[in-house]
């Protein structure tokens, strides 16, 4: 509860990225999580961080956000980065009265217009008036991302942001990732599991099993042989991903590695 | 109006501004219990003011910070539900205060006082330290308003976007404490809480924005402490429960309102 107290996060070496992960890794209760993970986030590009259920990729945007400290390795962060972050899921309770307005209005102050005109820009803009419990899910989604875009951010990160969409909306869920991206010129952060939708908005794609089995352009990942051993050949888009339970044996093709932590060949 | 009457208005009324949005506050961070529990500790405080020989009003505060930082510390273990600890807690500290008063020698301390309040006893000199208190109580949420709200509708969100969630926490514990010493002589310890629970949620079903919900909690608490003076001196009850009942009558009043919907609109228009 004293992390106020704490150093600042040392910069150097950034090369005008916007974070760089070194090394990170996370080790819980004895169980591991994240190990030896290295990132970088780049201002105005698309890193999507993919994988399968269990890999980490949530627990790996939110030590990036600082929101979960590592156990191992370093975070680099632009100093003065303005964060716009989407969160997976919100619920709002009932007991709290507060409209779309007042909830756009928490993340910084801004005019009417502003938050009707951010509203608009993600395709939500009758719902200004209306009390936060009563929308949709996928509603939701849009209203989190007009709250990260109205801080004007250098970096975009967003979890999940196509979850509560039917898949016919997923495609336009990315669309609108990358206009955003093109239009505010802010480098963005996401995690996936929607893999081909995922992989044509992406500029650079982390393939993330506890570490980082591969990573490049999305033309590259889709052609590695650890991305295609984590998601097989020719799998149809979107939920046949979840029907694979990974886990960090790499058991699925066949071969049942021993009891031993995953490493980098072993993908 | 008698010169008490006048006090006991005064002094009950400037808690009820400040309990209302603080109260409304507990209510949506879901912390009726950790404000009875600390309110429970305030007796001990004022024993430990008795035995140092300080104002009482500090050590109630002081203790009352103090117990708040215990429980945050002890709700990082996983054994025990924070419900238990917060039990745990409020009635030892209550067990302990009354233990701790009964070995004073040779100070006559009004308990019943201290538990229930005795608003019609203040005097000028309690109603400056109510107004002081409770002004710089009001200032202090002023200034955490946005980033509180900001934490109690999402914490992550809010850190993210770079509110210091720790302060912020600090600061409300800081503030439930101060008002617990503040509101302690209108209605006691074992009550205080009641009055910033009771009109804010009773205002949850007219608001539709968090500033209306707390203004207008603010006015339910004050409607509630005029009406229990106002009963107190009629049929010659106790004053501070007067006050708590009269707040209990407005929120079933409210609840029970028929077509509520028309009033939440005229209310909204504003």
């Amino acid at each position: 509860m004293f992390e106020f107290l704490k150093k600042p996060q040392p910069t150097d070496g950034l090369q005008g990225r916007l974070l760089e992960a070194r090394g990170i890794g996370l080790e819980l209760s004895g169980r591991r999580i994240l190990r030896d993970v290295d990132m970088t986030v780049e201002p105005g590009r698309i890193t999507t961080i993919i994988g399968p259920n269990g890999a980490g990729k949530t627990t790996l945007l939110r030590i990036l956000l600082g929101l979960q400290a590592p156990t191992e390795g370093r975070l680099l962060r632009r100093p003065g980065l303005r964060i716009g972050y989407m969160p997976q899921r919100i619920v709002v309770d009932e007991v709290m009265p507060i409209t779309v307005q007042r909830f756009l209005a928490l993340g910084g102050r801004a005019p009417r217009d502003e938050l009707r005109r951010v509203l608009g820009e993600v395709g939500v803009s009758h719902l200004l008036e209306q009390p936060v419990q009563s929308v949709s899910g996928g509603e939701m989604q849009r209203i989190l991302l007009a709250r990260a875009l109205l801080r004007r951010p250098h970096l975009l990160a967003l979890d999940e942001p196509a979850q509560g969409v039917d898949v016919s909306g997923q495609g336009e869920v990315f669309q609108l990732i990358a206009a955003l991206r093109d239009r505010y010129g802010c480098g963005v952060v996401m995690v996936s599991h929607e893999l081909h939708l995922v992989m044509e908005a992406a500029d650079s794609v982390v393939c993330l099993n506890q570490h980082v089995c591969c990573t490049g352009r999305p033309e590259a990942v889709s052609q590695d042989p650890a991305y295609l051993r984590l998601f097989g050949h020719s799998i149809p888009p979107g939920v046949a991903v979840y029907t694979h339970h990974h886990d960090h044996r790499h058991d699925l093709h066949g071969d049942v590695v021993k009891d031993v932590a995953p490493d980098r060949e072993e993908c | 109006m008698d010169d008490f009457i006048l006090r006991a208005l005064l002094g009950g009324l400037a808690v009820a501004l400040v309990a209302g949005p603080l109260g409304s506050f507990m209510v949506w961070r879901r912390m009726a219990y950790f404000g009875d529990t600390l309110a429970h500790s305030a007796l001990l405080g004022v024993a430990l003011g008795f035995i140092i020989g300080i104002s009482v009003n500090l050590t109630v505060i002081v203790l009352c910070v103090s117990l708040a930082m215990l429980l945050v510390v002890l709700q990082r273990q996983r054994r025990l539900a924070s419900d238990t600890l917060l039990g745990i807690l409020a009635h030892s500290a209550l067990s302990l205060g009354l233990v701790a008063i009964s070995f004073l020698e040779g100070v006559r301390i009004d308990l019943m006082a201290y538990l229930f309040g005795d608003i019609l006893a203040v005097s000028w000199n309690d109603l400056w330290w109510i107004f002081a208190g409770g002004l710089v109580a009001l200032m202090l949420l002023l200034v955490l308003w946005r980033p509180l709200l900001a934490v109690t509708v999402h914490e992550d969100l809010a850190r993210v976007e770079g509110v210091r969630v720790s302060l912020v926490s600090i600061g409300f514990m800081l503030l439930i404490a101060l008002v617990i010493a503040v509101a302690m002589k209108v209605v006691g310890i074992l009550l205080i809480t009641s009055l910033m629970i009771i009109p804010a949620a009773a205002a949850r079903r007219l608001s539709s924005t968090p500033e209306q919900m707390a203004l207008l909690a603010a006015v339910i608490g004050s409607l509630a402490v005029a009406g229990g003076v106002w009963g107190s001196l009629e049929w010659d009850t106790p004053t501070g429960p007067s006050i708590v009942v009269a707040a209990a009558v407005l929120f079933a009043v409210i609840f029970a309102l028929p077509g509520m919907g028309a009033l939440k609109r005229v209310v909204a228009r504003r």
